[in-house]
């Protein structure tokens, strides 16, 4: 008998092991909820979130959750959105990358099209056809987007230029070139401050923009233009150049480490999107100004964050209205005059703005707009990865056909 | 019948749970895994068709910029130093120590230390060392060369596109030389006194107590410490994410995978990891088998 006492014990014991926490995890699901997924945790970032949501608890009718997930510079919260719209839990709208960064949610019908929504809020006025124009999948819009970011802006250090006798603005590629010798001649080793693969990306970008012009270099990422062709052979040899006048130990800098070089007066010239004055002017650095890359005229490199109507979206309805809120005028000033961005809409009070912010809203009223491929406007997350690969391989071993292979391969990820 | 169940029923019953979690979550997941390495599933999107091993043909032939095979030179480069390193390393401490050093217990402790560490908490540092710095510009180990006027040994560390993986070994050599070291020592100390003494009078020297007789013993600890050494070093993920952050120059397998995990693409991303499943079973399964002969020997 004692023996099968001791049977139904163990089995007792092995039910009790099998079975952890069934419960919990069970949705309240009440209606009246937004959950709003985004990686905007803390600093200016979840400052214009705070601003937005203020002009949402005005607007709808609706209760805000915070769906945010820290860190990571958003790809921890990449992978839980990942895993959640797998399992078919998808939050009631997410943040991404507007642009080509869609195009796998899109093809996975994970998100709706909202081309109805544009023209009933009127967002097909406020937005700058070039934006739409980038935006668009097949003649379908599928994200509403709450900020603009410019890519292609060229950070000067005044003092370290003045002292060295750069006097005027460089406005193209020779005179860059000109101004990065001068600096060298003054003793200036490396006058161009870079960071590592996307930044680099950001440098051949702008690069390749002066040498194609905008309408050629869009073609790059939608396969309109030919990678293998002369210009592009010409804006990689010019990028090749470039990387000459750059730090050598590039590949060790994140963008604050490469900005700080111009901050401590060892580089004349940094190119990096217009998120960098902020990081200025939090460590006290003022002696900067700002230039677009010389070459690429009035040409406005953008990237935007934007919201988007996923599939099977708990309160759909709820997720209108916050869409809503982010495409409206109200909406998109109270986040980025927080955020340190500029709105999407074209229709906005410049003078509620700081300096550097009026100046980028004439620049993007004003300008031919194109996406940026490093930071997913263009390029699908494949592309983005594909391409920061390329580019480290080629700050190491400086081989030029090898890059123009890789990139053309890199561009055309995610487009069968 | 009704008695055998009775004999090995409990037993079976008891180890069920973890019998069934090791099968759904380690055997089961390998299998799903190798699922959909076989898979056309490139993007998020659902999508379960068989493409057989054209996805495995692809890393070692079709990769741009052969950036599979770059990733697997890459490990072998940092195994070999790895290994050798913390081999020599180990066993000269353990010789040292063995010898009667004073103030042994101190000594491997330090050693031991480093182990204490986790790969992510002292990548952090080694970054700072490592700093690719020269010159005037120099920081980290560089500085410290440049200011005690041996400019000459001032490199860039893990950033030289040939080598830079020697120097990635040489943090992982730091932390693990202490563990080889403490198996050597263990095994020193497991080799019966009476065979030294027969040794000594026997008449051989010094040298020849340690070639012919300490270090043949020492075999079946050196393959031990090879075979946890190797496997650590296969699966190198954090200290190489910390150090240098993913990027071309020093990626190995094990980052290739997050990389293409986050661009959702899964069935490259499972390709790789069973060949990199693969890779360890080849160091460990032999390792297994022989100890479960020598087992049942015993």
């Amino acid at each position: 008998m004692g023996r099968m006492r001791r049977a139904a014990v163990a089995a007792v014991g092995a039910l009790a092991l099998l079975s952890p926490a069934a419960c919990g995890g069970a949705d309240s699901g009440a209606d009246q909820e937004v959950e709003v997924f985004t990686w905007w945790a803390d600093g200016g970032e979840k400052a214009g979130l705070d601003g937005l949501v203020a002009a949402f608890d005005e607007q709808c009718d609706y209760s805000f959750v915070n769906g945010a997930v820290a860190g990571g510079a958003g790809s921890n919260a990449k992978q839980v959105l990942a895993s959640r719209l797998q399992q078919g839990d998808a939050p009631d709208t997410f943040q991404a990358h507007a642009g080509a960064e869609l195009s796998d949610y899109i093809a996975a019908g994970q998100i709706e099209d909202l081309s109805a929504l544009y023209e009933e809020w009127g967002l097909t006025e406020a937005l700058p056809p070039g934006l739409i124009d980038n935006l668009s999948v097949d003649g379908k819009v599928y994200s509403v987007p709450v900020n603009i970011h410019r890519s292609n802006v060229l950070w000067t250090n005044k003092s370290v230029l003045a002292d060295a006798g750069v006097t005027a603005a460089p406005t193209t590629l020779a005179d860059l070139f000109a101004a990065l010798d001068t600096l060298k001649t003054a003793g200036i080793n490396a006058p161009l401050a870079i960071g590592k693969d996307w930044s680099q990306l950001m440098l051949l970008e702008a690069v390749l923009i002066s040498d194609l012009g905008p309408e050629s270099f869009t073609g790059l990422w939608t396969g309109a233009t030919d990678w293998n062709s002369p210009e592009v052979t010409q804006g990689l040899e010019n990028y090749k150049r470039l990387l000459s006048y750059t730090n050598a130990d590039r590949d060790t800098y994140d963008w604050t480490d490469a900005g700080k070089l111009l901050m401590d007066g060892k580089a004349g010239f940094f190119l990096m999107g217009d998120w960098a004055p902020s990081d200025f002017e939090t460590k006290g650095f003022t002696d900067f100004d700002h230039i677009a890359f010389p070459g690429n005229g009035d040409t406005f490199q953008w990237l935007a964050d934007s919201f988007v109507l996923p599939q099977g979206a708990k309160n759909p309805e709820g997720t209108k209205c916050w869409l809503k809120t982010v495409g409206s005028a109200e909406g998109q000033q109270s986040f980025n005059i927080k955020k340190g961005s500029i709105p999407a809409r074209t229709d906005v009070t410049e003078a509620d703005y700081p300096a550097y912010q009026q100046s980028a809203i004439q620049a993007w009223k004003t300008g031919t707009q194109v996406p940026s491929c490093a930071h997913g406007a263009a390029c699908s997350q494949g592309a983005v990865e594909a391409a920061n690969s390329a580019i480290g391989k080629f700050s190491s071993d400086q081989d030029l056909a090898g890059l123009q292979k890789a990139m053309s391969a890199a561009a055309a990820l995610g487009k069968n | 019948m009704l008695t055998r169940v009775r004999r090995w029923g409990p037993g079976l019953l008891l180890i069920s749970p973890s019998l069934l979690l090791l099968g759904v979550f380690v055997y089961g997941l390998i299998g799903w895994t190798i699922k959909v390495s076989m898979s056309d599933r490139h993007t998020a999107a659902e999508s379960d068709g068989f493409v057989g091993l054209s996805n495995y043909v692809d890393l070692f032939t079709n990769d741009i910029n052969g950036r599979f095979l770059h990733s697997l030179r890459n490990l072998l480069i940092f195994t070999v130093v790895f290994l050798l390193g913390t081999m020599l390393l180990g066993l000269l401490w353990a010789f040292l120590l063995e010898r009667g050093v004073r103030a042994e217990g101190l000594f491997r402790t330090v050693y031991l230390f480093p182990m204490a560490v986790s790969f992510v908490a002292s990548g952090v540092v080694w970054r700072w060392l490592m700093n690719s710095g020269q010159g005037d510009d120099a920081g980290g180990l560089n500085a410290i060369f440049g200011q005690l006027n041996l400019g000459f040994l001032q490199n860039p560390w893990w950033t030289d596109p040939e080598w830079g993986m020697v120097a990635m070994a040489v943090p992982a050599i730091w932390q693990l030389s202490g563990y080889v070291m403490a198996l050597f020592l263990a095994g020193f100390r497991g080799i019966p006194a009476e065979l030294r003494e027969a040794a000594a009078v026997d008449g051989a020297s010094t040298f020849q107590l340690y070639r012919r007789v300490l270090f043949p013993q020492l075999t079946p600890v050196a393959l031990s410490a090879l075979i946890i050494v190797g496997h650590m070093s296969m699966k190198m993920f954090d200290l190489i994410m910390s150090v240098s952050g993913a990027q071309w120059l020093t990626e190995v397998p094990a980052v290739y995978v997050w990389q293409t995990l986050l661009t959702s693409d899964y069935a490259k991303a499972s390709a790789i990891s069973v060949i990199l499943l693969l890779l360890v079973a080849l160091v460990i399964v032999p390792y297994l088998v022989q100890t479960m002969r020598t087992e049942r020997r015993s």
